[in-house]
């Protein structure tokens, strides 16, 4: 076993990761973007857990985004100011709520497991929009903002220094994605590729499928709810369309994109869709055209997605 | 209190017979080519906007029988060259590619014909009140929903009674050897999408008239026929329909007593149908 091999592109990822913020404005980004790529790259992982290595097709993964988001703006701005508490109630909040809808949808399987996630993901999308005393409705909840971290001794001012902030995500986005591998390489991780590899020989071998599909499912959202609390606190406001189904699809196409099949896929693929989102809206009123695009050519043209291209280069 | 009632059960059924002519059109689509189609919003937009640009050469009449058929036309089209590379694929990417195609049809119909809403002109004498006492039944209401019956009929006829529809039928359940039994499985399929959009289309002519003209006209009808589905049971037609007008008339009741719910209602419904029915009042186990 391999176990604690580090293999060179996990080295890679990390040494840019590490230092992205000294060298993002050489290259025409800014501190900003970096942060959201690591959030949603954290999202678009959390899903391809579910998706890459356990074989099931969610495609609502941005309700418990979305509620992670909402868990933590509405502790800030109505319970305490804590940034740490507000990140712990997203990732409750989305975990529970998941855990709960999930034994409703486990039992179902391919297409119409999908359908019934991207129905359900709708459920937060209108309480969030209709229930304007508490969520502010089609306007979203602002009027708060993330506080700096006070650790005795000193102040981590992620508020004002968007540096600080960025490492303070990629703290939580080390420790997330670390436990996430960790999983995988556990037995009950290799349960999981069984079961995506051939899911009736995984049940003949006694394995219950269901309940290791609704543990992966709950893992799953409960990080995404965390790259909804991050989300949350790098925007200082939440509004519906962190919940909206085509927030579900921009993290399958992340993951599509990067490649679902390799661990750090998702995350290329986040940074690639973000960069060229962030460009083309800039530059084009008709940029949802142009996402759709997307879409359509990485489906039709590199459906392994980037690394997988890269892999089978390698080995050819 | 009882016209009230009255009102809103019947506004909610005109709207589940949206709901079950949308519904009806993604089961087709669903049951023989396993395909989610997330663009069938952008389809009935499609429909409802040529409506508008034929009607004043060849009037409401001409624009309801001739945009469907433009519409179902488009969607042979697309089927033909986006979709076909992608049978057999995960049904992941379908899913991602009809995605993408309702972002493009959505931003195309706005960048054609604006973001502003339209007016959708109907006959004058639909218009009026059946009756004052009965003043919400408009006779466009009235027209709609018997349109929508007569489709209905026609295309459980087709289904039941022509080779195309056994065809589509036979292929629904064993597409593998409807194949080796001499059958273009290539034209099936693309016909039947055909099919779907044409349903897809009509809706959205019909959607014109009562609702107005939005490049998103569709974006509020797809989730509720997704649930239409889901508690019909997928790979079941009737069930399609059952489910589109029960969750129709459902949020229409709950107008009258709870007016927040109206919406909420309908995911309490999924969710008890799967509670107690995992698939579906008419779906059958192990179908999918």
């Amino acid at each position: 076993m391999n176990t604690f091999k580090i293999s060179p592109g996990t080295l890679i990822v990390w040494a840019l990761l590490l230092t992205a913020p000294f060298w993002i404005n050489f290259a025409g980004g800014y501190v900003e973007l970096c942060t959201r790529i690591v959030v949603l790259g954290l999202a678009a992982m959390s899903l391809n857990f579910l998706l890459g290595y356990t074989g099931v097709l969610s495609f609502g993964h941005a309700a418990y985004f979305g509620l992670g988001a909402y868990a933590t703006a509405m502790t800030m701005k109505y319970f305490v100011e804590s940034t740490p508490l507000a990140l712990l109630a997203g990732v409750v909040v989305g975990g529970v709520a998941a855990a709960i809808i999930g034994p409703l949808i486990t039992r179902l399987r391919g297409v119409y497991f999908a359908m019934c996630t991207i129905a359900f993901g709708q459920v937060f999308y209108f309480i969030a929009f209709q229930w304007r005393d508490v969520t502010g409705g089609d306007d979203g909840l602002s009027a708060w903002h993330r506080e700096p971290i006070h650790f005795g001794f000193a102040t981590l001012d992620i508020l004002n220094n968007n540096k600080a902030f960025y490492y303070f995500v990629l703290v939580f986005f080390a420790l997330a994605v670390g436990v996430m591998a960790f999983i995988l390489r556990s037995p009950f991780g290799r349960t999981l590729l069984a079961i995506r590899e051939n899911e009736r020989r995984a049940r003949f071998l006694g394995i219950p499928v269901d309940r290791h599909i609704w543990m992966s499912w709950v893992i799953s959202c409960a990080f995404v709810s965390l790259a909804g609390a991050l989300y949350a606190l790098l925007n200082d406001f939440v509004d519906p369309r962190a919940l909206r189904w085509d927030q579900s699809g921009n993290f399958v196409i992340m993951a599509v994109l990067g490649g679902m099949r390799s661990f750090w896929g998702p995350l290329v693929g986040a940074a690639i869709f973000i960069v060229l989102q962030d460009y083309i809206s800039s530059h084009t009123e008709n940029w949802m055209s142009f996402v759709g695009l997307i879409f359509v050519i990485v489906v039709l043209f590199f459906p392994r997605g980037v690394l997988g291209i890269i892999r089978r280069k390698l080995a050819s | 209190m009882s016209q009230l009632l009255l009102f809103n059960v019947f506004n909610g059924l005109i709207i589940g017979a949206f709901y079950a002519l949308m519904a009806l059109g993604l089961s087709l689509i669903m049951n023989l080519s396993g395909v989610i189609n997330f663009a069938h919003g952008g389809f009935v937009a499609i429909g409802a906007y040529l409506a508008y640009t034929i009607s004043p050469y060849v009037g409401f009449w001409g624009a309801l029988l001739i945009s469907p058929v433009l519409t179902a036309g488009v969607g042979l089209i697309v089927e033909r060259i986006l979709i076909r590379p992608l049978y057999g694929r995960d049904p992941l990417y379908s899913l991602l590619l009809t995605f993408g195609l309702a972002f493009i049809i959505e931003d195309g119909t706005r960048y054609i014909w604006g973001a502003q809403g339209l007016q959708y002109q109907i006959p004058s004498w639909l218009q009026s009140p059946l009756s004052s006492d009965l003043f919400f039944l408009t006779g466009y209401r009235v027209f709609m929903v018997a349109m929508v019956a007569v489709i209905v009929a026609a295309l459980f006829f087709i289904l039941n009674y022509t080779r195309l529809g056994l065809r589509i039928r036979a292929g629904t359940l064993d597409l593998e050897t409807v194949s080796v039994l001499g059958v273009n499985v290539r034209i099936l399929r693309n016909l039947n999408f055909g099919l779907g959009i044409y349903l897809a289309g009509l809706a959205g002519v019909l959607a014109a008239g009562m609702l107005g003209l939005q490049p998103t006209i569709g974006d509020s009808l797809i989730m509720p026929s997704f649930i239409s589905i889901i508690i019909g049971g997928l790979g079941s037609l009737p069930g399609t329909l059952l489910g589109g007008l029960l969750i129709g008339v459902a949020s229409g009741v709950t107008t009258v007593f709870l007016p927040q719910a109206s919406e909420a209602v309908i995911y309490v419904m999924m969710a008890a149908v799967l509670l107690v029915r995992p698939h579906g009042l008419f779906g059958e186990e192990g179908r999918f």
